[in-house]
């Protein structure tokens, strides 16, 4: 078990500081001169003071050497340093915390929607003998996957905010200006869990042990929810840990169709003045959060199914 | 972390051995068999009606004008936020401008971001996928852990990053959706080329003193294609969905260029008063990602299980 906590750590370390890489190469390197961006930036003339260029350029580093460069940010990087956003001169990091928690209530709730009403319609949708129910029901996620996040913003603001007056249109105020933001991502991030768990479900309530658990007498609601379900939601469970960098992601749609402050918001506003040293953070944050969930899963995958450890041991053993 | 992000998940995370590549140690022998092809389409309702959208809205694209005769750009003031009716269709905007027409004309733009991006991601992934799969050892591995980074980061923030680098317009914003799903396309490419790599008809072919680019030409690339062209299917309408989702948040064409997500932007204004506006436009862009989704259904499975 030690021997695979830490191959996964060094693993996700690995990812974070090659997603750095990544990042640094396409902002800083692709085209052209991210001086001149940064100069320009929030400007709508054309001419930017050669003087200014200069030291800008030289503030940032870029009069140096690409390696000698890359070495100091990722240093800083490193102990959490970022540099300062072009646009606001606030360190990004402070700038990306305060963000945060916002973001985080809104992807919290949106998993939270997502895997309540997904999970609920996989096992509705499996335990049902009802023909049409099953079939309306299993036509439901590829629509869900099917339809733009910001549209479907739009069309519930449309009908709860202006129509019934049930919900607030935007901002940031209390559960009930969270609950339309969260619905909206939570449609295919859901939809997704509901097309892997329906699936897996299928798969489990054909095998051998479900047959001994309904042998047994076990009641249906019982084999579908203690034998069947509690090994399904494994594949289910991969699939979360994938979806949560989408979510964070789908913030920057979903923060601007509701107006609300969070993350989404810094990143449309930082893409918009092309900030380049506030995107790298978005960017490196994303790939963060989405590392260390699924690191956090593939340490709790082994106390769930606990074939996982020793088929790795079973394997290092033969190496 | 080592899951295929491949778009539908479900068959990603439970059944890697697709069902395309059941019957992979007999090369196929080309011909489509057309009334084969037409029985199928019309026992699935659903798959002819999704093949009659895709139609239309590649139609659409390339002569708008046979579908509306309507001027996309002049509106008459005095008509402004006409609700949906006879004359148009989807109503009119603030400016009197007729709504359908404003939808037929953007398909062009949309149209032609999405099939970039695909593009991009078919050909950079593809290739990616192919060198990796065929050549191996640490070339292979290489390029894999390249890909695991790719994955690593939230492709709606690869693609803000890429943006924020090259700059605005549809073809740059095309671009960027095209590289963030790059990775998926090398993941399946390769996985592909592994696979028939293996398979009894390259070893024959090499044995029989083929050299290593017309085995890979002639037996490899023809069998691995299958699941990636069903992945490029799928791409599709999730490109369509990221580059709306980048143009809506305006970083697609300026304005007067039409595109389906600034269409909804500009009507997300008068959300209170005028929801055609939004509604409508949106409406095709989820018709034209069903279609695809369900036509991308169609060929990966459905097709090799049918007697």
């Amino acid at each position: 078990m030690r021997g695979y906590v830490i191959k996964r750590l060094a693993q996700a370390v690995g990812v974070l500081w090659a997603a750095y890489t990544v990042s640094f190469l396409v902002l800083d390197y692709l085209p052209g001169d991210p001086v001149t961006a940064m100069a320009g930036a929030g400007m709508d003339s054309g001419q930017v003071d050669p003087a200014r260029l200069a030291a800008l350029r030289h503030e940032y580093g870029f009069d140096k050497p690409v390696p000698v460069q890359y070495a100091e940010y990722l240093g800083r990087a490193v102990r959490g340093d970022f540099g300062d956003s072009v646009s606001t001169g606030r360190p990004v990091t402070a700038t990306l915390a305060d963000a945060l928690p916002q973001t985080l209530q809104l992807t919290g709730a949106a998993m939270l929607f997502a895997v309540v009403l997904g999970g609920g319609l996989a096992v509705l949708a499996t335990y049902t003998t009802l023909r049409w129910l099953r079939q309306l029901l299993l036509s439901l996620p590829p629509l869900g996957v099917s339809v733009p996040t910001f549209w479907v913003g739009l069309l519930l603001v449309e009908t709860f905010s202006f129509r019934l007056h049930w919900f607030p249109a935007f901002g940031n105020d209390g559960l009930g200006g969270l609950v339309l933001p969260a619905l909206t991502l939570a449609v295919p991030t859901g939809a997704q869990i509901a097309q892997v768990l329906a699936k897996s479900l299928l798969t489990a309530l054909d095998q051998a042990y479900v047959e001994t658990a309904r042998a047994k007498g076990a009641g249906r609601w019982r084999v579908h929810l203690r034998h069947a379900l509690r090994n399904a939601s494994l594949p289910a469970l991969t699939v979360v840990g994938l979806l949560v960098g989408q979510l964070i992601a789908g913030s920057v749609v979903v923060e601007t169709v509701f107006s609300r402050d969070g993350l989404g918001r810094v990143t449309a506003a930082a893409v918009t003045a092309q900030d380049i040293p506030l995107v790298q953070g978005v960017v490196v944050f994303g790939a963060l959060i989405f590392v260390t969930t699924n690191l956090v899963i593939d340490l709790v995958y082994p106390l769930l199914d606990p074939r996982i450890v020793v088929a790795s041991g079973r394997r290092a053993a033969l190496a | 972390m080592s899951q295929s992000l491949v778009d539908d998940p479900a068959e990603a995370a439970l059944d890697p051995a697709r069902a395309f590549t059941a019957g992979k140690d007999r090369e196929p022998g080309g011909r489509v068999d057309v009334r084969r092809l037409a029985r199928f389409v019309v026992r699935r309702p659903g798959l002819l009606l999704s093949v009659v959208v895709l139609v239309l809205v590649a139609l659409a694209s390339f002569h708008p004008e046979a579908f509306t005769s309507q001027d996309p750009l002049k509106g008459v003031p005095s008509q402004n936020f006409r609700g949906p009716s006879g004359s148009h269709w989807f109503g009119t905007d603030e400016l009197g401008r007729d709504v359908f027409s404003r939808v037929v004309h953007g398909a062009q733009l949309s149209l032609k971001a999405t099939l970039i991006a695909v593009l991009v991601a078919f050909v950079v992934g593809g290739l990616v996928g192919v060198v990796a799969g065929f050549t191996g050892r640490w070339v292979d591995d290489v390029l894999m852990r390249c890909v695991d980074v790719l994955l690593s980061i939230p492709a709606l923030f690869l693609s803000l990053a890429l943006v924020t680098a090259l700059g605005y317009g549809t073809v740059k914003v095309a671009v960027a959706v095209g590289i963030a799903s790059v990775a998926a396309f090398a993941r399946v490419a390769r996985s592909e080329v592994l696979q028939v790599r293996q398979a009894v008809f390259v070893e024959a072919a090499r044995a029989s003193g083929a050299r290593w680019y017309s085995v890979l030409a002639r037996h490899v690339l023809p069998n691995a294609a299958g699941p990636v062209v069903v992945l490029a299917t799928l791409d599709f309408g999730s490109s369509i969905l990221a580059v709306s989702a980048l143009s809506f948040l305006g970083y697609g064409a300026p304005p007067p260029a039409l595109e389906w997500g600034t269409l909804i932007s500009d009507g997300r204004n008068y959300l209170a008063n005028a929801w055609w506006l939004t509604a409508l436009p949106g409406l095709a862009i989820a018709a034209t990602v069903l279609a695809t989704n369900r036509i991308a259904r169609a060929l990966d499975g459905e097709w090799s299980r049918q007697p």
